[in-house]
C-alpha cells in the first residue's frame, strides 16, 4: 500500500510539469492566433494610412487665350477640346527656365499628374472668365513625387535604382523649398473611379458597385430566405422531401464560393444572356450564396420563439398563418435581421464568384444602375494588388481599410440589434 | 413601355385591387357584414394576389422567350442564302442586326436585304414591347375582375389567401434544391463537353498541365495537355500546410479557452479570434502577397534557401491563419458538449486536468473534432482568393513547400477570367475542375455533417 503512494508521490512532479506544459501550449496557441490578427492589421494600416494624403503642387497657371480659345468665341466645344496640357507645360517651363534639353523637359512635365489637365479644364468650363488671367492652382503631383515625399523612394539609393533621378529630385526639392508643395487630404481617393494613374484612382466606383450588388442580394435573399425558413420551421411536415431540402441547405452553406461563380457564368450569363460585369448578376450569384446563411439564422431565430406564444395565438382562434404573421414573425425578426446582416457582410467581402462573371473589368465610371458594368470593393483590392506601381500598394491597403471599416459597421449593427432587441425566454 | 414602368403600374393596380376587393366585400355583405366568412382585408388581399401574380408570371415568361422568338422570326424571313449558314455565322449576322439597331458601329457594311432584316427586327421588337404592355395590363385587370366577381359573403377568402401564400413559401424553400441542381447541371454539361475532347483518364491521371490550345494548326505545343495531377498535388500541398498550421493552433486554443482560461479572458479572446473568420479572403490574399511571402523569402535567403516569391508555404500559412477560428469554434462546441460528469469522474480518480483532457475529454470529443477538421479541409480546398493572389500559376509537380505550385481554384480563375471563346477545351477545363472541386467538397461536407450529427446524438 505504501509503495503505491510513494510511486505516486515520485511521479507527481513530472505530472505537474506535464500539466504546466500542456497549459502553456494552449496559451501559446491563443497568443499565436492573436499575434497573427495583430500583424495583419498592423501591416495593412502601416501600408495604408499614407494613402489618405496626396502631394499637391502649386502652379501659377496663366490661362492663355491664345492657347485655349484663339478665336475668342468661348464656344463650350472649343473650351472642352483645348490643349490644357500646353498651359501646364508652359507653367513648368517658366518655373524652371534653365531646363533646355527635350528629354529633361519631358521629365519635368511628368512631375505633374495627367489629372491636372482635367482640373484646369474643369475650372475653365465652369468659369470662362478665367481666360486671360493668371491663377494659382493646386494640382495633384505624379505618383512618383508622392512616393518620394512619403519616403517610399529612398534618396540614398544609387541613381540607377531609383524611379526618380537626381535632377527630378532637385526640382521637387525646389518646389518644396518655395512652399509650393504640400500634402493634402486625398479627396480623389474617395470620389474617383479606377484609373491607371495611382494619384487619380479612387474607390468610389467600386463602392457604388458594391452598393448595387448588395442591394440586389438583400432584395432577393432576405424575403426568400425568411419565407423558406418560415415554411421549413412552421409549416413543413417532417418527411423525405423536407429532409432533402434541409440537407441541401446545409451543403450549400459549405460549397466553395467559386462554384457559385461557375453557376452564375453558365446559367446567368451564357444561358439567360444577362449582361456581363453587371451588379445584377453579381447580386444574383451572391444571393444564392448567402441564402443558406439567412435561412439557417432565420430558422434558429424562429426556433427560439417559445411554443406558448404559438399556442396562445392558436387558442384565441388565429389560423396558423395568422399566428405566424402576427406573433411569431415579429418576435423572430431581430434575430433574422442579425443573420441577414451577417450574411450581407460576408457577401460584401466576397470576390471569387464575381471574378467568374466578369466583374474584374477595368471600369472608370461609377455605375448608374444595377445593369451597368462595374466592379466591387474586394475585387478592386484584388485588381490593385496586381499592379506593379508602389503607389498602388498604399491605395490597396487603404481600400482594404475602407472595406474592413464597412464590415465593422455592419457587424456592429448586427451585435447592436442582437443586444437591443433579442428576447430571452 | 419599359419593364420598370410596367412593374410600377402593376403596383398601382394591385393596390387598387386590394381596395376594390375590400369595398366589394363590405358592399355585398351590406348591413349584414357579420355574414362575411373572412375579414374584409382578406377579400382585398385575394383580389390583389389575383391581379399581381398571373401578370408577373406572364412578364417573366415573356422576357425570357421574347428574344429567342424574335430572332427565330427574323431568321425565318432572311433570304434563302442565309438560311443555310451554320449557327455561329447566323449568330454573327444577328449580332450585326442588333448593333445596327442600337446605333453602334457595325463590323461590316450591311447589304440591302440585311438592312431590311434589321428594320424587320426592329419593328418586331417594337411590336413585342407594345404587345407585352397590352397583354400584361389586361391580364392584371382580368385577374382582378375575376377575383372581384367571386367575392360573396360565403366565399372563404382567408383560406384561399393563406393557401396561395403557403404555395409561395414552398416555392421559396425549394430554391435551395434548384440551386444545387443548377450547380450540378451547369458544371456537368460543360464537363461532359470537355471530356469529349479530353479523355477522363488523361484528365484525372495525366502528369502534365499546360492548357494552351492552338490558334493555328502548325503551332508548337499546340496540343495542350490537360493532366490535372500537378494541380491536385498543389491543392493538397497548400491545404496540408494550412491544416498543419490551423489544426494544432485551433484545437489547443479551443481546449485552453474552454477548459483552462478565466471566463473574462475567454470573453475577450474568443471574439478577437473570431474576427479572423470575418476578414474577407481577398484581404488575406493581399496580406500573404504583401507581407508574408517576402518575409518567408527573406528568411529563406538568410538560411541560404532558394524560396520562390509565390511559395506554397506563404499561401498555406496565411490560409492556416484564416482557418484557425473555424477549427477552434467547432472544437469549442464539441468539447463543451462532453458531459461534465465525465470530467468530474476523471478528476475524482486523481488525474490532473491535462490528463483528464487528454484521456477523457478528447477521446469523447474525437468524432466531432474529426468532423470539424474535415469541414476545415473542404474550406481550404475551396479557398480561392488567397491562392490566386499568393500562389503561383505554373503547375509544378512537387512536394517542396518553398516552390510555387498551383491549385484547382487558381486554375479555374485563370482559365475563365478574361475574354475567351466559350467552347475551347481551355475554358471547358475550368468546369471540369469545378466539377471535381464540387464533388470533393460535397463528399467532405456530407461525411463531416454526418459524423458531427451522429456524435451530437450520442450525448443527448
Amino acid at each position: 500500500m505504501m509503495k503505491t503512494a510513494a510511486k505516486i508521490q515520485a511521479s507527481l512532479k513530472k505530472r505537474y510539469a506535464a500539466e504546466r506544459r500542456f497549459r502553456s501550449y494552449g496559451l501559446v496557441s491563443v497568443a499565436i492566433g492573436l499575434a497573427a490578427l495583430l500583424l495583419l492589421f498592423i501591416s495593412i494600416i502601416a501600408n495604408g494610412y499614407t494613402a489618405f494624403q496626396q502631394t499637391y503642387l502649386k502652379l501659377d497657371v496663366q490661362f492663355d487665350e491664345a492657347i485655349i480659345d484663339p478665336k475668342g468665341t468661348r464656344d463650350p466645344q472649343t473650351l472642352a477640346r483645348a490643349d490644357y496640357g500646353k498651359l501646364i507645360k508652359k507653367t513648368m517651363r517658366e518655373r524652371f527656365p534653365d531646363v533646355k534639353n527635350r528629354r529633361d523637359k519631358r521629365k519635368l512635365y511628368k512631375l505633374v499628374s495627367p489629372g491636372a489637365v482635367f482640373s484646369i479644364q474643369g475650372m475653365v468650363r465652369k468659369d470662362p472668365r478665367l481666360i486671360g488671367t493668371t491663377q494659382t492652382v493646386w494640382v495633384p503631383a505624379d505618383d512618383d513625387v508622392d512616393m518620394l515625399i512619403k519616403g517610399y523612394i529612398n534618396r540614398d539609393d544609387p541613381e540607377s535604382a531609383r524611379r526618380l533621378k537626381d535632377k527630378e529630385i532637385a526640382w521637387i526639392d525646389a518646389f518644396a523649398a518655395t512652399g509650393s508643395m504640400e500634402k493634402r487630404f486625398n479627396k480623389t481617393f474617395f470620389t474617383a473611379g479606377d484609373s491607371r494613374e495611382p494619384e487619380l484612382a479612387g474607390i468610389w466606383g467600386a463602392v457604388v458597385g458594391s452598393f448595387y450588388t448588395l442591394l440586389v442580394t438583400l432584395v432577393l435573399s432576405f424575403p426568400v430566405g425568411v419565407a423558406a425558413a418560415v415554411y421549413l420551421q412552421e409549416f413543413a411536415p417532417r418527411n423525405r422531401w423536407t429532409d432533402l431540402i434541409e440537407v441541401n441547405i446545409n451543403n450549400l452553406a459549405a460549397v466553395p464560393s467559386i462554384v457559385f461563380g461557375l453557376l452564375g457564368l453558365s446559367v446567368f450569363l451564357n444561358f439567360m444572356a444577362l449582361p456581363r460585369s453587371a451588379p445584377l448578376v453579381g447580386g444574383l450569384v451572391l444571393s444564392l450564396m448567402t441564402l443558406p446563411t439567412v435561412i439557417i439564422a432565420s430558422r434558429a431565430s424562429l426556433q427560439s420563439v417559445p411554443p406558448s406564444i404559438r399556442e396562445g395565438a392558436l387558442g384565441m382562434g388565429a389560423s396558423q398563418m395568422q399566428m405566424v404573421a402576427h406573433h411569431v414573425l415579429p418576435l423572430a425578426m431581430p434575430g433574422m435581421l442579425t443573420g441577414t446582416i451577417i450574411g450581407m457582410s460576408r457577401a460584401l467581402g466576397e470576390s471569387a464568384p464575381l471574378l467568374m462573371i466578369g466583374m474584374v473589368a477595368f471600369i472608370v465610371n461609377a455605375p448608374e444602375g444595377p445593369l451597368d458594368p462595374s466592379t466591387v470593393l474586394p475585387v478592386q483590392i484584388y485588381l490593385w494588388a496586381d499592379t506593379p506601381e508602389r503607389a498602388f500598394v498604399e491605395r490597396t491597403s487603404a481600400a482594404t481599410l475602407v472595406l474592413l471599416g464597412f464590415l465593422v459597421v455592419m457587424n456592429g449593427a448586427a451585435v447592436w440589434l442582437r443586444t437591443r432587441f433579442e428576447q430571452r425566454w | 413601355m419599359s419593364t420598370p414602368l410596367l412593374i410600377a403600374l402593376l403596383f398601382l393596380l394591385t393596390a387598387t385591387a386590394f381596395e376594390f376587393g375590400r369595398r366589394r366585400a363590405l358592399q355585398v355583405a351590406g348591413s349584414e357584414f357579420r355574414t362575411l366568412h373572412s375579414l374584409p382585408r382578406y377579400y382585398g388581399s385575394f383580389t390583389a394576389l389575383w391581379c399581381a401574380l398571373p401578370a408577373l408570371v406572364l412578364l417573366v415568361a415573356w422576357l425570357a422567350f421574347e428574344d429567342k422568338m424574335i430572332t427565330n422570326l427574323v431568321v425565318a424571313d432572311l433570304p434563302a442564302i442565309y438560311q443555310s449558314l451554320s449557327e455561329p455565322e447566323l449568330d454573327l449576322i444577328i449580332n450585326d442586326l442588333r448593333n445596327q439597331l442600337a446605333g453602334n458601329v457595325v463590323s461590316r457594311e450591311l447589304s440591302p436585304d440585311m438592312q431590311a432584316a434589321a428594320e424587320h427586327y426592329g419593328s418586331l421588337r417594337a411590336t413585342s414591347k407594345a404587345a407585352l404592355a397590352v397583354v400584361f395590363l389586361s391580364v392584371a385587370m382580368l385577374g382582378m375582375g375575376l377575383a372581384w366577381r367571386k367575392i360573396a359573403p360565403d366565399f372563404w377568402a382567408r383560406n384561399r389567401v393563406e393557401a396561395i401564400v403557403k404555395v409561395l413559401l414552398i416555392i421559396c424553400s425549394t430554391l435551395a434544391i434548384f440551386t444545387t441542381i443548377g450547380i450540378v447541371l451547369s458544371v456537368l454539361f460543360e464537363s461532359i463537353r470537355f471530356f469529349q475532347a479530353v479523355p477522363v483518364f488523361d484528365f484525372l491521371f495525366g502528369l502534365k498541365w499546360s492548357p494552351q490550345t492552338a490558334i493555328r494548326e502548325d503551332q508548337v505545343g499546340s496540343s495542350g495537355a490537360f493532366g490535372a495531377v500537378p494541380i491536385f498535388a498543389g491543392t493538397l500541398l497548400i491545404s496540408f500546410i494550412a491544416m498543419l498550421v490551423a489544426a494544432p493552433i485551433g484545437l489547443t486554443s479551443a481546449i485552453y479557452l474552454s477548459e483552462y482560461s478565466h471566463p473574462r479572458f475567454r470573453a475577450a479572446a474568443k471574439p478577437l479570434l473570431e474576427i479572423l473568420a470575418g476578414i474577407p479572403t481577398v484581404v488575406y490574399g493581399f496580406f500573404a502577397a504583401l507581407t508574408v511571402a517576402p518575409l518567408i523569402r527573406d528568411v529563406g535567403t538568410h538560411f541560404g534557401l532558394d524560396v520562390s516569391s509565390e511559395s506554397a508555404l506563404a499561401a498555406g500559412l496565411v490560409m492556416g491563419i484564416m482557418i484557425i477560428p473555424f477549427i477552434s469554434s467547432i472544437s469549442d462546441d464539441v468539447i463543451n458538449a462532453v458531459p461534465q460528469s465525465l470530467r468530474d469522474g476523471s478528476l475524482a480518480l486523481g488525474s490532473t486536468q491535462s490528463e483528464m483532457i487528454r484521456k477523457v475529454v478528447l477521446p469523447a470529443a474525437l468524432p466531432g473534432i474529426v468532423g470539424g477538421l474535415l469541414l476545415a479541409i473542404s474550406r481550404a480546398i475551396g479557398e480561392t482568393m488567397i491562392v490566386v493572389m499568393a500562389a503561383g500559376l505554373a503547375a509544378n509537380l512537387t512536394g517542396n513547400p518553398l516552390e510555387a505550385v498551383t491549385t484547382v481554384t487558381v486554375q479555374i480563375v485563370t482559365l475563365l477570367v478574361g475574354d475567351q471563346e466559350f467552347d475551347s477545351p481551355k475554358t471547358l477545363a475550368a468546369f471540369a475542375l469545378g466539377l471535381i472541386l464540387f464533388l470533393v467538397t460535397l463528399a467532405l461536407n456530407v461525411i463531416a455533417l454526418y459524423v458531427v450529427r451522429k456524435y451530437r446524438e450520442q450525448y443527448e
